[in-house]
């Protein structure tokens, strides 16, 4: 029988209901919204792209919130759902011990979310790696190439549209004309060992 | 007129000549002499010089000769290049250490310039970004090279059979051992070396134009 | 003048390549570039079950193998919404902190060699054996154990293996005390490493840095007493923070990291011991976790829930996770995307090296040329981590 999962101890000081709502308050007219899903395990908000700088500035630098490290930025590739792409922002509160996940969508016909790379300067390989993957662009981000694979490299290779390249390995059920050879067993046969004493 | 033999020997005076031993000069006077055999009671004396000839003195051309000196000493001396990629660079450290010590075997000195090594091993997954990489370094080392291709990412693409990752070194480069494992244990890596030494002292030699072939050994089960 | 330090370099650790540009001896830039050793992971994990991607973190921090393992685990468990019992996070905080002990040792042997030290080389890799034979004694690897599983572990431990464990828990300390003594006054190790590659605390906030190099700055934080999992707040251990953030602070910390650990392994050896040398491993969930094999072979559920989860793979529902822990480079954390299929949508890894090679140009940056091999010696990246 599974057992209810233990909620991890909430560190004292910031719960991240408390930080949706200092947000809403300090931005009424942003349109959050919360990410729903009972398996939605980290407390997940949905925000516009052109907002999501000052939002992260706010994040960044409001005493009680103090979310001083960008964990990650991460690109998803939703096909087929619309809005295509969403970028995932991962933050972390050194003071307060706290956690909190922003995700902006992306629609692939303008694939743009503004950088943060001049909040976070982390954020600058992070966004590389995902455009580098998605074809996703950052407005701002002071040298967007690839990162990870050659410079010459044609495609987005973590879109779902794109293979994975898998090279088939021929063996002899699917390689016409090919036999197993007999083998000889006479090679293999056991060789007498002389052990030395040393 | 001495000119070289069909398998490297020499032949003198354009006929290959019956028994060696009688063109030995005669000993000069005063030398004690032996008994004759027959009255020491020994065989045919031919056979028991023969014999005692045998014991001492290795027969053999010229050049097998060579071709075992020149080869002992490459394969005795193997200098690998330091080229570890991925996971399989760690166990080829490993053999570094001192559990499985390679400097038995002559080779712990990891050159780190291509020019001044003998042997690449590709230690891990060769992705495609590296590729030019590998060939450029296995066209910047010096003749005589080998390449022992390391793991079953190095071998055959391994466990990654996608779009990032080479299937199998031996696209880009000519691999003279393959070392199944991932990683390979390092025993099975100097298992490998080992093998790489029987296939050094079982090739030919050139130098200049001549082409020294080794001596034909029977050996069972080894290529 | 523009100096490559190419891709094929025997201080860099792995296929890194960082241009350097140069006024005499002095670095005026730095630009690390990566991507050598890429290997699609990512990708690959979406075609695979969460079962099958636990092989594939071997490969990625190479030096820790375990740590990848346990985070992939984690994660996977966050989301599913398990946990595993109690004896088998035991186990798994035993041997990640081997593991960490052993990457610490491979670090410090290859970091003092590409120094000049090279006993320490020889010294430090006689003790990663040990901790290899250790592995290979649990899970028949020596190096890519997969021995985690989601749920707990894919087999008990051995008889003798407390035991040996326990022998090597007794006998690191002097090791460690052997690694001090040869370098931490060492004249040559501190005028080499002491006010070399510095990176203030603001910066390494800044840059993501996480791990030893955040603590070599000054920064208190360890996800294990901050965030705790597997039940590391039961355990009594002390974090080791640095004040400058030099490189000798970095090993100062590693150093005591490895004291640290010994000190967690030995805790765990006893808790393993008070809970049965025998005993539970495994979630006893089938409709994620394996049936023991017992089972399997005399119970009809046991056998279809063995099938259809080695088969097919266990169905999570639909949502997302993102787990960390403190591997011993730093913060690896693993972010799943499931769509309620076996297979993950999305697989993110948050690999540590990948943020911590960042610092390097701010490191560097004003410095002389032979600081460069200490930096990225003292950053501790892994080009398997990086790159995925």
């Amino acid at each position: 029988m599974s057992q209810p999962v233990q909620a991890p101890v909430a560190p004292p000081g910031l719960r991240p209901d408390q930080v949706e709502r200092r947000l809403r308050e300090r931005f009424p007219d942003v349109p959050f919204r919360r990410q729903e899903g009972a398996a939605v395990r980290d407390h997940t908000l949905y925000l516009p792209a052109d907002r999501l700088v000052e939002v992260c500035t706010f994040l960044r630098d409001d005493p009680a919130l103090a979310f001083a490290m960008l964990m990650s930025v991460s690109g998803v590739d939703l096909l087929p759902s619309e809005p295509r792409f969403e970028v995932v922002y991962h933050l972390l509160s050194l003071t307060h011990n706290s956690r909190f996940v922003l995700k902006v969508q992306v629609p692939e016909a303008k694939p743009r979310v503004p950088s943060v790379s001049g909040l976070w300067p982390t954020a600058n390989w992070h966004e590389r790696e995902a455009y580098d993957f998605y074809g996703i662009l950052f407005d701002g981000h002071p040298d967007l190439t690839r990162i990870l694979l050659p410079d010459d490299w044609e495609g987005w290779p973590l879109r779902k549209d794109s293979p994975l390249g898998y090279t088939e390995v021929a063996f002899t059920h699917n390689t016409p004309g090919r036999t197993v050879p007999a083998p000889d067993l006479t090679e293999l046969a056991p060789k007498k060992v002389k052990y030395r004493a040393h | 007129m001495l000119r070289p033999g069909a398998e490297g020997g020499l032949i003198v005076a354009d006929q290959k000549v019956e028994n060696p031993f009688r063109v030995l000069p005669a000993p000069p006077p005063g030398t004690p002499v032996a008994a004759p055999a027959a009255a020491r009671g020994l065989g045919d004396p031919e056979q028991a010089l023969r014999e005692e000839v045998e014991r001492g003195v290795l027969f053999t051309t010229a050049g097998g000769m060579i071709n075992w000196a020149v080869n002992q000493s490459r394969a005795n001396a193997i200098w690998p290049l330091g080229f570890g990629l991925a996971c399989c660079a760690i166990e080829m450290m490993a053999i570094v250490g001192p559990r499985f010590d390679i400097s038995r075997f002559g080779a712990e000195v990891f050159r780190a310039s291509p020019r001044q090594a003998d042997l690449m091993i590709v230690a891990g997954r060769v992705s495609i970004k590296m590729a030019p990489v590998v060939r450029q370094l296995y066209d910047q080392m010096p003749d005589p090279k080998w390449v022992i291709s390391m793991g079953a990412c190095a071998s055959c693409g391994g466990v990654f059979n996608n779009y990032a990752i080479v299937q199998g070194v031996d696209k880009i480069v000519p691999v003279d051992v393959y070392v199944p494992g991932c990683p390979p244990r390092p025993e099975a890596l100097i298992h490998g070396i080992m093998k790489l030494q029987e296939k050094i002292l079982a090739s030919p030699v050139e130098v200049g134009t001549l082409t020294f072939q080794p001596l034909k050994k029977k050996r069972k089960g080894v290529a | 003048m523009t100096l490559n330090m190419g891709p094929q370099h025997p201080s860099t650790h792995g296929v890194l390549r960082v241009v350097l540009e140069l006024d005499g001896e002095t670095v005026v830039k730095a630009k690390p570039i990566i991507g050598y050793l890429h290997t699609g992971m990512e990708k690959q994990a979406e075609y695979k079950t969460y079962t099958q991607s636990i092989p594939q973190t071997d490969r990625m921090d190479y030096l820790a193998p375990m740590s990848n393992n346990l985070a992939l685990c984690l994660a996977a468990e966050k989301l599913v919404g398990i946990a595993a019992p109690a004896r088998a996070q035991a186990i798994r905080v035993l041997l990640t902190e081997l593991t960490r002990i052993s990457a610490h040792c491979v670090w410090l042997g290859t970091h003092a060699l590409d120094i000049g030290a090279m006993t320490v080389f020889f010294y430090c890799f006689r003790e990663r054996e040990k901790v290899l034979s250790i592995y290979d004694q649990v899970c028949g690897a020596r190096m890519t154990a997969s021995y985690f599983r989601v749920g707990g572990l894919s087999s008990d431990i051995p008889a003798g293996f407390l035991d040996r464990c326990q022998k090597f828990v007794d006998e690191m300390p002097a090791h460690t005390d052997e690694y001090e003594k040869l370098l931490s006054k060492n004249p040559i190790w501190l005028a080499r490493t002491k006010g070399v590659a510095s990176l203030s605390a603001k910066d390494a906030v800044a840059l993501g840095a996480t791990g030893p190099i955040l603590r070599g700055s000054g920064v208190r934080w360890d996800l294990r007493k901050a965030q705790p999992y597997c039940d590391y707040d039961r355990y009594d251990f002390d974090v080791p923070v640095g004040s400058v953030g030099d490189a000798y602070d970095r090993y100062a910390v590693r150093v005591q990291e490895i004291r640290q650990s010994t000190r967690i392994a030995g805790q765990a050896i006893a808790r393993i011991r008070e809970m049965g040398e025998k005993g539970e491993y495994r979630l006893r969930d089938f409709k994620y976790v394996v049936p023991p094999k017992e089972e399997v072979k005399t119970s009809m559920e046991a056998l279809i829930h063995h099938f259809k989860i080695v088969a097919h793979g266990f169905f999570p529902p639909v949502g997302e996770a993102y787990q960390a822990i403190e591997a011993p480079k730093g913060e690896l954390g693993f972010y799943f995307v499931s769509d309620g299929t076996p297979r993950p949508w999305r697989m993110k890894v948050r690999s540590p090296s990948f943020v911590n090679l960042q610092a390097l140009p701010s490191m560097i940056e004003g410095r002389l040329v032979a600081d460069v091999i200490t930096a990225i010696g003292s950053l501790d990246i892994v080009l398997g981590e990086i790159d995925r």
